[in-house]
This record gives structure tokens, C-alpha cells and sequence, in this order.
């Protein structure tokens, strides 16, 4: 199997240690089929121990590892290498979050915009003995959003994210339409009150840069507008 | 973080069994804490697919369905081994614990009239596999997550375990380090649930995650708890080649057939009557022995092909898997066959444990892939998984809540235990040396899948087992790269690799000993059945510095006697 060698260059930042972020080099051999985590995982155990970055699964489920790949948001284990142009690949940690080392950068705020949105079903009824039926029709507006990992990849592209540190962002949205859109929720109109502001649904600048990013294909953006109409009078 | 932290009840892992058994304790009205080395969605029950398992009878070819067929194709699919009445169990909770889910948000896929959609599986007699497309455990697992959100439950995020604390003979709590910043703590509780995920990462070809090094089922392990079948090692048939990701048995439940590269659907020759839908083992050793004798693809791989689905019951059903095979193999199912090979997938054994998950040490509950309680026997049926995460971490979690109150660790031996953690983590800093771990890890993984796989013979098994005793001797010698506080993955991944070692070892010690085929176990030297001799679990407990000692114990048979498997 032909290999070729590539140089990684990744921005490297230990708060406790260090006065700014700088790049560091690394050449190593790209087989074929070798994913950018996997280069990572190889440089770590191979060259440098002490490059930090964050995975678990591998197959674009878990959501650790989205990172900007030669500038361009994307989960690392579903990059190829070979895919990318240029001699160099460049990586940077996800934007709009506080970096805590490296690659790794603070999921803690993110996710408490998650919860703001209060991410748990809400019936208007007791629950049934038996599950509560769903017509396949009622089931479709809010299914595509519930494949959000929380990867927070559409956080690191959205320019409000990156200018207003309240703007709850379009993962928080996306799953607050998701409760919203779903059929068995009592609680459209305490969610609408959530999120009826600059830093809900309001606050969204409507580029769609969020929508274009997901690599599951949520589409955050078309939650919010939907959102938008409810709230209106 | 304080030195010494309290909960009435920890809660080790944040995949499904932990969270679910989070969920009863919680709701028993104590105070739990979940500890998780990743944050809990980043969890490897994310990645399930296809399914979970209830006798809802929702299907219209499903209306004669029953917890007692649930149950006996359970056990017949665990050729036998499984304990009777915790597969029962097992099918008779399922509607409920499903349910239960639907209620708390899970979004299942639907039937036209309404109600959750069902589709077949592998060994089952009736389509029973409750679905959300083709990401069932995404589905299940942020459900749950967000109802400890909702409730306010303790998350100790990015948390290792090192070791478990026992005083008296009981697990008074465990020692952890924050893989941040490198800080070591000590968290004490009434009782620890352990719900640690499975351990295919010993093995190179597996559909695990990184992150499956069962480092702390190992941990539980050394600290007296007895590992139950390690041996039964599942193979999924359907891995993509070339990285092993999961392609789900959902592709062969919505009608996927199985070609070699002849072009004959060869699933004929070995389960004539049920074809695709036979259970894993069988349908995996197909698979091998197709690419074993020559009619695989260069490489060594089958195809999985459903073109004839069609786009639309792609888009619908499969689309996950259509992404993944985008993804990672560069080709479209709507198009090209999926390139497929069998590789590890799931780990039967484990922790032993009752009905409602206590171990051998007091304190001490499992729950989850780590835990053998033993419902899957020797060949897990596709869509019990998920069910058993759901039906034991609850009752691990409701044995756990009426353990509260009966006794806690003195903070003397939770900082003793701290203490002497932090000395062997400061004296494998120091220690010098150029043994790296991860060329000892990557010789583990290729022994395992090379002498502990799918077909297994006497003397390979013997060299493995050698194999590992001399990897063991190796990892005493490992030095670090990294000598520092934060993300230090060198010190975690040679920490987590002494684990490894420990039950890989014993699951090729109980794989030599066990001189016949069952299930998932098959050895080509012994290709049949022996209820006479082997018709009972195998036991093995830690020996500090030698080899596990193997004992057996009978399986609890009740309702089914043992007959032929023929699908």
C-alpha cells in the first residue's frame, strides 16, 4: 500500500504554561484510508504525549472530536486525510469556546445552553399504560433534529456564538425545536417564553453557516425560523 | 475538587446501564453521583443501532409475541448457558423498560397506526426489535441523559478510575483521576454500581469504540469481584472492512442479503431456513468461512447488499448506515454492496452478578456490558443489549438505593487508598525504561484477533496464552512519554492497558479450557457441543502476579432443557 508523508501542524495551548498559542509540526506517513484522528492518535502515542484532544468512537456518533480541519469545522474521524489538499494539515481547536489544552476546548458552557432550553419531555398528560401513539405524519417535523450529538460543530461556525457569549447558539435551538416539533410535548408555550429573546431564536443572524456544517444534517437554522413564527403574536 | 468527596450511591460509567441505574437511585430519593471518563453521551451505547428488544406484539406479524418466547429464543440463541430465570426476567421487564423510554421522550420509529415500529432480528421467532431508525442507542442514550438532567443528578465528567477502595472486604468507593488537570480524588459512597461498557479494544478488528478498554471492569476484577465467561466473545458478521464500524443487523432485518464474491448468496449453506436472520455466531462464522476458503473479496471481505431496498427504505430505515458506508468506505448502498467482514463486537462475560446486579464483593453492583448476570450465555441475540442496559441498570440502581445507609468507608480509608494511588502513579512516572505501551497494546490486539477469534484450536490458544503472560511481564516495564498533569493519555493509556492485559488473559485462559463449540466460543478441535462436561460457567478470579484461577459453576436451568440449536 503506497504511503505518503504528511506534516500536521496544530496549534498547541496550555493556559497554565503558556503566554499564547503557537503551531507545531509533525511529519508522519498517511496510509491509505487514514482519518485525521487517527493521524492525531498516531503523533500522540508515536511523538508527542502530551498533544491533547478529545474521542471515543471513531464513527462520527459520539461527537468528541470536531475540530477545525485547514480551517473548516468538521469531526476529525471523519476526515481523510487524503481528501485534504496541500502538503500541510492544518488543525485548530473548535472556534467560539474557551480552549482548556490543544485541541480540547470548554463543552461545560456549551452544554449549559442545552440544558437552559430544558431538553426533557413534557406532557400535558399522565403518562398511558402503553407508549403514546404518534401518527408517522406528526413524527417527521421534529425526527431530524433529534440526531443531534452535540458535537457542537455548528457552535465553532455561528458568527453570533462567536460575538455574544449569552446567544444560546444553534445546538440549544435546534433542540429546543426538536421538544417544540414534538408531537407529544405539553409545554410549547413555556418553551416559546425560553427562548423569545436576543439570546433565543431572536438572536440568530439567519447565514445558515450552522445548517451547511452538520455533520448529521440538522438543520438549526430552519429550526429557529420555525420557532420565530410561534412566537409571533 | 475536594480529596475525599461522598454520595450515598456512585455510579461508574455514564453509558446507558449507569444512567439508567442513576435514574432509580435518584428517584429512590438518594443522592447519586455518575463518574465517567468521557462526558456520558460521548458513551459507546451511542453508536447501537439497531435496535431493542420487547414482545410489544406491534407488528402485524408480531401479534402472538409473548415475554416467553422472548425469553426462549434468548436462551436457545445462548445456546443454552444463559441462567433461566434472569432471562426471563430479562424478557418479562422488556414492554416496560421500553415503554418507559417512549415516555421519557425516546423517539422510536413509528407504525402507520401510531404506535412503535418493529422490525425483525436475528434468532428472534417474532419481528420484536423496537427501532429509531438505524440510531436506536443515540436515541435511547440522550433520552436518558437528559432525565439526569432533568433531575439534577451529580456528573463527574472526565473522570478515570484507578482503582476500586474496599475496607473490610466491601467497595467503600473508588480512587479517580480528572483527566484534565491530572488530580487525583477519592469519591466514598454506601454502594458503587459499576456500569463500565465492554472491553473490545483488547482485540484489533472490533466495532468498539476507543474508548471500550473495560479498564475499570478490570479494576473490579482485581479487587476480588469473579469474571464469568469471558470467553464468549461476540463477532458481529456485518463490520464495514477497513476500520470494522458497525453496520447494523437491522440492514439484513429490513431484507440485506449476504454474496460472496462469487456472486452466490451463500447464507443457504449454513441456515437454510432463516438465511440472513440466523443468529450472530452462525452468520459470522458463514462469513469466515466463505472468506477462509477463498470465495471473499481480496482482502478478505463479503458483501452486504440492498440495492433491491430500493433509495427510499434506505433513506428511511438505513440512513446512518448509508452515511457510514459514505463515510468510511467511500461507496453508496444505494449503488454498491457494502464491503463486510466479521470483528468483535460485544463481550458476553463479565462481571458476575445476580439478578439485581451484586457481585461477589459486597458494595460492589455491575450492570451493562461488564456485567455477566448471565442472560446472553454464549451468543448474545442482536436488540438484548440495549434491553439489558435498560432492565439491569434499573434493578442494579433499585439494589443499590436499599443499600444506602448500610455503611460507608472512615475517610481513613478512603485517603489511604488515595494515597498509595498517587505513589504507584508517581513511581511509573519515574520509572525508567523503553518500553512503550503502545507497541505492548498493539501486540495484545493483533494475539487476541489472530489466536482468540472467531474459529479456535488448542495450540494457538496456548501460545496466546503464553502471549499474554509475557505482555503482562513487558507492561511492568513500561516508562512514560508524558510525565505531566494534564490529558497525561500516556499514563491513562498504560494504565488502562495493565487492565487489558488482565482480561484478555482470562479470556484465552478460559478459552483453552473449554474443550468444546458453544455459542460464540468454537473450537475447530472440539467442533461440538458438550453438555456432559461443559454445560456451566466459567469463573475466574485474580491472582496477584499469576494466572487467573479458573473454577466453574452450573447453569440455572429451570423452564427449557437443553436441545440441538438448528435455525
Amino acid at each position: 500500500m503506497a504511503k505518503t508523508a504528511r506534516t500536521f501542524r496544530i496549534r498547541r495551548y496550555d493556559p497554565a504554561e503558556d503566554a499564547a498559542p503557537s503551531y507545531r509540526e509533525y511529519v508522519i506517513d498517511v496510509p491509505e484510508g487514514m482519518t485525521v484522528l487517527e493521524a492525531l492518535i498516531r503523533i500522540q502515542a508515536e511523538q508527542d504525549g502530551t498533544l491533547a484532544f478529545r474521542y471515543a468512537c471513531r464513527g462520527a456518533v459520539c461527537g468528541s472530536c470536531a475540530m477545525a480541519i485547514d480551517g473548516v469545522v468538521r469531526l476529525a474521524c471523519r476526515t481523510q486525510v487524503r481528501g485534504l489538499e496541500g502538503e500541510t494539515v492544518t488543525v485548530d481547536p473548535l472556534p467560539n469556546l474557551e480552549v482548556v489544552k490543544d485541541l480540547v476546548v470548554d463543552m461545560d458552557s456549551f452544554f449549559e445552553k442545552d440544558f437552559a432550553v430544558e431538553p426533557w419531555l413534557q406532557p400535558a398528560e399522565p403518562a398511558p399504560e402503553r407508549e403514546r401513539p404518534v401518527s408517522p405524519d406528526d413524527w417527521t417535523e421534529a425526527e431530524p433534529y433529534t440526531n443531534c450529538i452535540l458535537c457542537a460543530s455548528c457552535h465553532g461556525v455561528c458568527p453570533v456564538a462567536a460575538r455574544d457569549p449569552e446567544y444560546l447558539g444553534p445546538a440549544a435551538l435546534a433542540k429546543h425545536y426538536r421538544f417544540l416539533a414534538d408531537a407529544r410535548d405539553g409545554a410549547g408555550e413555556k418553551r416559546l417564553k425560553l427562548v423569545d429573546s436576543e439570546a433565543g431564536v431572536w438572536g440568530c443572524d439567519v447565514v445558515w453557516s450552522c445548517s451547511k456544517i452538520c455533520p448529521k444534517g440538522v438543520r438549526p437554522t430552519k429550526g429557529i425560523l420555525a420557532t420565530r413564527e410561534r412566537v409571533k403574536p | 475538587m475536594p480529596e475525599i468527596t461522598r454520595h450515598d450511591v456512585l455510579v461508574i460509567g455514564g453509558g446507558l446501564a449507569g444512567l439508567r441505574a442513576a435514574v432509580a437511585i435518584h428517584d429512590a430519593g438518594h443522592d447519586v453521583a455518575v463518574l465517567s471518563k468521557v462526558y456520558p453521551i460521548r458513551s459507546h451505547s451511542g453508536a447501537a443501532q439497531g435496535g431493542v428488544n420487547a414482545s410489544l406484539g406491534n407488528h402485524p406479524e408480531g401479534h402472538d409475541d409473548s415475554w416467553e418466547k422472548h425469553a426462549f429464543d434468548t436462551i436457545k440463541g445462548s445456546d443454552y448457558l444463559a441462567d433461566q430465570p434472569r432471562a426471563e426476567i430479562l424478557a418479562q421487564d422488556a414492554p416496560a423498560r421500553v415503554i418507559e423510554m417512549e415516555h421519557w421522550g425516546a423517539y422510536f420509529s413509528r407504525f402507520p397506526d401510531g404506535r412503535i415500529a418493529q422490525r425483525p432480528f436475528g434468532g428472534a421467532g417474532f419481528p420484536r426489535t423496537c427501532y429509531a431508525a438505524d440510531r436506536t442507542g443515540h436515541q435511547l442514550l440522550h433520552t436518558l441523559w437528559e432525565q439526569c438532567i432533568k433531575r439534577g443528578i451529580t456528573f463527574l465528567n472526565e473522570w478515570f478510575i484507578t482503582r476500586f477502595v474496599t475496607s473490610g472486604g466491601r467497595v467503600v468507593g473508588a480512587v479517580a483521576m480528572h483527566v484534565p488537570s491530572g488530580e487525583l480524588a477519592a469519591f466514598g459512597a454506601d454502594a458503587t454500581v459499576l456500569a463500565g461498557g465492554g472491553y473490545g479494544r483488547v482485540f484489533a478488528k472490533t466495532t468498539n469504540a476507543y474508548i471500550n478498554t473495560g479498564s475499570a471492569t478490570a479494576a473490579a476484577y482485581i479487587a476480588g469481584a469473579r469474571l464469568e465467561d469471558a470467553e464468549f466473545v461476540q463477532f458481529h458478521p456485518t463490520t464495514l472492512f477497513g476500520t470494522n464500524i458497525l453496520i447494523s443487523e437491522g440492514v439484513r432485518g429490513e431484507g440485506g442479503h449476504l454474496a460472496n464474491a462469487e456472486g452466490n448468496r451463500f447464507m443457504d449453506r449454513y441456515a437454510p431456513s432463516v438465511m440472513e436472520l440466523a443468529p450472530r455466531d452462525i452468520v459470522a462464522r458463514a462469513i469466515q468461512t466463505e472468506i477462509d476458503e477463498g470465495r471473499g473479496f481480496e482482502g478478505g471481505y463479503v458483501h452486504l447488499d440492498i440495492r433491491h431496498l430500493g433509495a427510499d427504505v434506505i433513506m428511511s430505515r438505513l440512513p446512518g448506515i448509508r452515511q457510514i458506508a459514505m463515510d468510511f468506505a467511500g461507496v453508496d448502498p444505494i449503488e454498491t454492496p457494502i464491503p463486510v467482514q466479521p470483528g468483535q463486537h460485544y463481550s458476553m462475560g463479565g462481571l458476575s452478578c445476580d439478578e439485581d446486579g451484586a457481585t461477589d464483593v459486597p458494595g460492589l453492583l455491575a450492570c451493562g456490558e461488564c456485567s455477566c448476570v448471565s442472560v446472553h450465555g454464549s451468543n448474545r441475540l442482536g436488540g438484548n443489549s440495549l434491553l439489558e442496559t435498560l432492565v439491569f441498570g434499573k434493578r442494579a440502581g433499585d439494589r443499590a438505593a436499599g443499600l444506602v445507609g448500610g455503611g460507608s468507608a472512615s475517610d481513613g480509608a478512603l485517603s489511604a487508598a488515595l494515597e498509595d494511588a498517587r505513589r504507584s502513579i508517581a513511581a511509573l512516572k519515574s520509572r525508567g525504561g523503553r518500553e512503550r505501551q503502545d507497541a505492548v497494546r498493539r501486540e495484545m490486539q493483533s494475539v487476541m484477533t489472530e489466536k482468540v477469534g472467531l474459529f479456535r484450536e488448542e495450540r494457538p490458544l496456548a501460545g496466546a496464552v503464553d502471549a499474554i503472560a509475557g505482555l503482562k511481564e513487558r507492561h511492568r516495564n513500561v516508562s512514560l512519554a508524558n510525565t505531566g498533569e494534564p490529558f497525561n493519555y500516556d499514563l491513562i493509556d498504560t494504565l488502562e492497558l495493565g487492565g487489558m492485559l488482565e482480561l484478555a488473559h482470562v479470556t484465552a485462559a478460559g478459552a483453552l479450557a473449554r474443550t468444546e463449540s458453544r455459542g460464540s466460543h468454537w473450537r475447530t478441535d472440539h467442533p461440538a457441543r458438550n453438555d456432559d462436561d461443559w454445560l456451566k460457567h466459567t469463573m475466574a478470579t485474580h491472582v496477584e502476579g499469576g494466572e487467573p484461577a479458573i473454577g466453574y459453576e452450573d447453569v440455572i436451568i429451570t423452564s427449557y432443557e437443553p436441545m440441538e440449536r438448528k435455525y
